[in-house]
């Protein structure tokens, strides 16, 4: 066996150069992350920090489980599960509305106008929505319920006015042809085509919604996120441990079954 | 007079150098209650004249008057009333796939009632007796509360002629109405359109791939070849060198409904013309009687 | 033969079952509105229309000093980086979770091993840990860690990179299964090492669609870090809830300004950056 040549143990080291380029510089980007927030990982998990990191978690144990409190988590869980149906129903019928201009069904001025105003709802955050409806509708869920309407008709409106320019114009142009209103037409023609498609969007919405709505309670829009946020300013650290593992089981199952819905719609025939 | 087309032509896409003739010259005058068919070989220009008489494309050369309207001239309401009057009956029925066949056909009266009428359609049908008789007619009445994807190719086609004929317009179109439907079905549907239009005395035009149908049920056939009119006739004077000389740039074969070789034609083996569905309407199994 | 059909029933047939299930919708719809106190009169109460319109009149002009942009910029930069090294601490929480997860890399599973038990159990401690990771949202574990490191972006770095590690890591296990597993198994079949195996078996079919996984995770994790400061955990948000509470529309619009800018261009460089791994 001969010795590998030059060129051969170029090309082996060479291999990827900007593959190990990119590698570099991604490194130094987090490098210069951690840098910018003088974060020391090494302080972070040192064993004093672990000491205290244990003593915290100590105090959540054992979570509150009397009556009284299940009742008032219990509560707390409709209000969560009450605040995402609603919003996200509220999105759903509000999303359509914006739907039919943002799809271009008015004219090309309104089109970009509702497209504009689309993006602009989607593009604040949820939680920031609820902290501008709690002024605007004062504390508690209905705050909540407006902040998840508000972000989720831009998200929903957008994905709507998408499965409307993409349906198929036949049945609509039929009964055009057949001197149907418009209204009628849309009724007709093109709800039917699209609707199973609507609905999917909005359960899937509805299922990201529920995750939002634990944590809107952070800024007073009810539902557990305010009842977390509550005990842990008083240092209840047992209530708090029963409000997360509330929210924990509500999130595990909504996960569960929303792949269980999905698994049973890919079984042909299902 | 029902309608009257005086030279016209169409170009797609005119005014662009590529632009593609479709019709070209076409004159035809049609009384009331005439029936006539439309033969020619594929791309021949039939769905386009259709198209044209229900106002849905807008010829790009000469004159088109339809019930007695220039539509093109028509302001918007109008234009819908006498689009209400106009019935078109599509090869691919234009229908919802989840829609029920009783909703499909009511749509066909969207044009006539009032707004509200049909908008509680949506929830409980305003009518039932109607759809039920007109699908009775094609025999699909036992399907009225069906999904219409649910339905074969053939059944969903019978859905898309009742709801033409539950519009009851003046003016009744047809393209290629009977194409995935079977001889013994299309011979019952074809008759129910014809009996329509005697029975209320409206026009009858329908485009055929099948020249047997055409010559066996229509009292005026047109030959169209690649845009141009070939021939206005009544049957008995079609003869088998105009059908040759018509479809002289396929096989040489004449189509007819059941793919048999039709018997004016000449030997050979029939041409499988009967088109797949197109759009999104499910192509079906054949329909087995 | 048309109207010789008997007479058929009249009556919509699945009118029956529609109204029933129109009846649960509304029925369900009613406590729906009472639990979440809706009441659109209160949009109208005198004092809220107060505060709010006092509130959203300043948000004309945006305020645009020198010293609170620079404020801005400081937490914006603050922000991305937050995002980033969260990312990154995700990933060394994901990568080896993933691997203990990854069936295909399982050696007790291809031979007469010493004990089965013993890894089927490793890998259900690791699923149970990934599910607690991601199974509780990241401004929770915001909340929890700012109360044990103190306000401050630290925390925010650690809950993105405890949540987005439990979701890294089942979709990374996920994806090393998805594809075409055999090399890593003839690998292990001759004797190799998990970690080599992974290295010269999985990686080089995955890697593209790792990298695009965890860059739009990156994106994701810019959206979070944006409300981060809502919990005290720093950032843009933190500047934003210290505006809000001080009623001064001007910084909240310039700082909504802001936001949308970020979070637009962390979607236009994760789709280009995607785009350029297909």
């Amino acid at each position: 066996m001969s010795a590998a040549t030059f060129a051969e143990r170029r090309a082996a080291m060479g291999f990827c150069l900007q593959c190990w380029l990119t590698l570099l510089l991604l490194s130094l980007l987090v490098w210069a992350s951690f840098a910018y927030l003088s974060l020391d990982l090494s302080r972070l998990f040192s064993a004093e920090s672990g000491r205290g990191m244990l003593r915290f978690v100590l105090r959540f144990f054992p979570p509150d489980t009397s009556a009284e409190f299940l009742r008032k988590i219990a509560k707390g869980t409709l209000e969560t599960l009450a605040i995402s149906a609603l919003g996200t129903l509220l999105a759903a019928g509000a999303g359509l509305l914006l739907a039919l201009p943002a799809a271009g069904r008015m004219g090309p001025v309104l089109k970009a106008l509702t497209r504009f105003l689309l993006n602009a709802l989607r593009s604040v955050p949820e939680l920031v929505w609820a902290a501008l409806m709690v002024l605007a509708a004062g504390l508690g869920p209905f705050a909540g319920t407006l902040a998840l309407a508000l972000h989720t008709s831009g998200v929903l409106g957008r994905l709507f006015a998408e499965s409307l320019e993409n349906a198929a114009p036949e049945p609509a142009r039929a009964l055009v042809e057949s001197g149907a209103a418009p209204a009628l037409v849309f009724g007709y023609a093109t709800l039917p085509l699209i609707a199973p498609q609507l609905i999917a969007y909005s359960l899937y919405r509805w299922e990201m919604n529920i995750r939002m709505a634990t944590v809107l309670g952070f800024v007073g829009a009810g539902g557990l996120g305010q009842m977390l946020y509550y005990e842990l300013s008083l240092l209840h650290e047992a209530q708090a441990s029963s409000v997360i593992i509330a929210m924990f089981a509500l999130v595990v199952l909504v996960d569960a079954a929303s792949a269980f819905v999905r698994r049973r719609q890919m079984r042909p025939g299902g | 007079m029902s309608f009257e087309l005086d030279r016209v032509g169409l170009i797609h896409d005119a005014g662009q150098a590529q632009g593609q003739r479709a019709l070209r010259a076409v004159s035809i005058k049609v009384a009331r209650g005439e029936r006539l068919a439309i033969i020619g070989p594929s791309g021949a220009g039939k769905t386009t004249l259709l198209r044209i008489l229900a106002s849905s494309i807008r010829p790009t050369e000469g004159r088109v008057s339809v019930l007695g309207n220039n539509p093109w001239q028509l302001n918007g309401s109008k234009l819908r009333q006498l689009r209400s009057r106009i019935g078109f009956i599509h090869q691919a029925p234009p229908i919802p796939p989840r829609q029920r066949a009783i909703t499909a056909v009511l749509a066909g009266r969207l044009g006539q009632w009032p707004w509200w009428k049909s908008a509680l359609s949506l929830i409980y049908p305003a009518d039932i007796a109607g759809p039920r008789d007109q699908l009775a007619r094609l025999d699909l009445a036992d399907r009225l509360f069906d999904r219409c994807d649910r339905l074969s190719g053939g059944q969903l086609q019978r859905v898309g002629v009742a709801r033409v004929l539950y519009q009851a317009p003046d003016l009744l179109l047809a393209d290629e109405p009977v194409s995935a439907m079977d001889p013994a079905l299309a011979d019952l549907t074809v008759s129910q359109l014809h009996q329509e239009a005697q029975s209320r005395g409206v026009t009858l035009v329908a485009s055929l791939h099948a020249v047997d149908i055409a010559l066996r049920w229509f009292p005026r056939v047109i030959g169209l070849k690649a845009g141009e009119l070939v021939f206005d006739l009544p049957p008995e004077k079609v003869s088998e060198g105009v059908l040759r000389d018509l479809y002289a740039s396929e096989t040489g074969v004449l189509p007819s409904q059941d793919n048999q070789p039709f018997h004016l034609a000449f030997e050979g083996h029939a041409v499988d013309e009967a088109p797949a569905g197109r759009g999104q309407v499910p192509v079906a199994p054949p329909r087995v009687i | 033969m048309s109207h010789s059909v008997a007479q058929p029933r009249l009556r919509d047939p699945d009118a029956r079952r529609r109204a029933g299930w129109a009846l649960l919708a509304l029925l369900a719809l009613w406590p729906l509105v009472q639990i979440a106190e809706f009441r659109p009169v209160d949009l109208f109460d005198a004092r809220n229309l107060a505060v709010m319109g006092g509130f959203l009149g300043q948000f004309f002009p945006p305020n645009l000093s020198g010293e609170f942009l620079v404020f801005v910029l400081k937490a914006t930069i603050e922000t991305l980086a937050m995002a980033t090294a969260g990312t990154a601490l995700a990933m060394l929480l994901a990568l080896p979770l993933g691997l203990v997860l990854t069936h295909s890399l399982s050696v007790s599973r291809i031979g007469p091993g010493p004990d089965r038990s013993v890894g089927e159990a490793i890998r259900a401690l690791a699923r149970m840990v990934l599910l607690i990771l991601r199974g509780i949202p990241e401004l929770v574990w915001a909340l929890l860690l700012v109360r044990a490191f103190g306000l401050g972006p630290a925390a925010g770095v650690l809950a993105i990179g405890l949540t987005y590690g439990g979701m890294l890591g089942k979709v990374y296990s996920e994806i090393m299964e998805s594809g075409d597993t055999r090399p890593a198994r003839v690998l292990l079949e001759t004797g190799s090492g998990r970690l080599m195996a992974f290295f010269y078996g999985l990686l080089p079919g995955a890697a593209q669609e790792l990298a695009s996984y965890t860059i739009y995770r990156w994106e994701c994790a810019v959206r979070a870090s944006v409300i981060m400061g809502f919990v005290g955990a720093g950032g843009l948000g933190q500047l934003m809830d210290q505006s809000m509470k001080m009623l001064n529309g001007g910084e909240v619009s310039t700082i909504l300004i802001v936001f949308l800018l970020l979070v637009l261009l962390a979607d236009a460089l994760s789709v280009f950056l995607r785009k350029l791994l297909a």
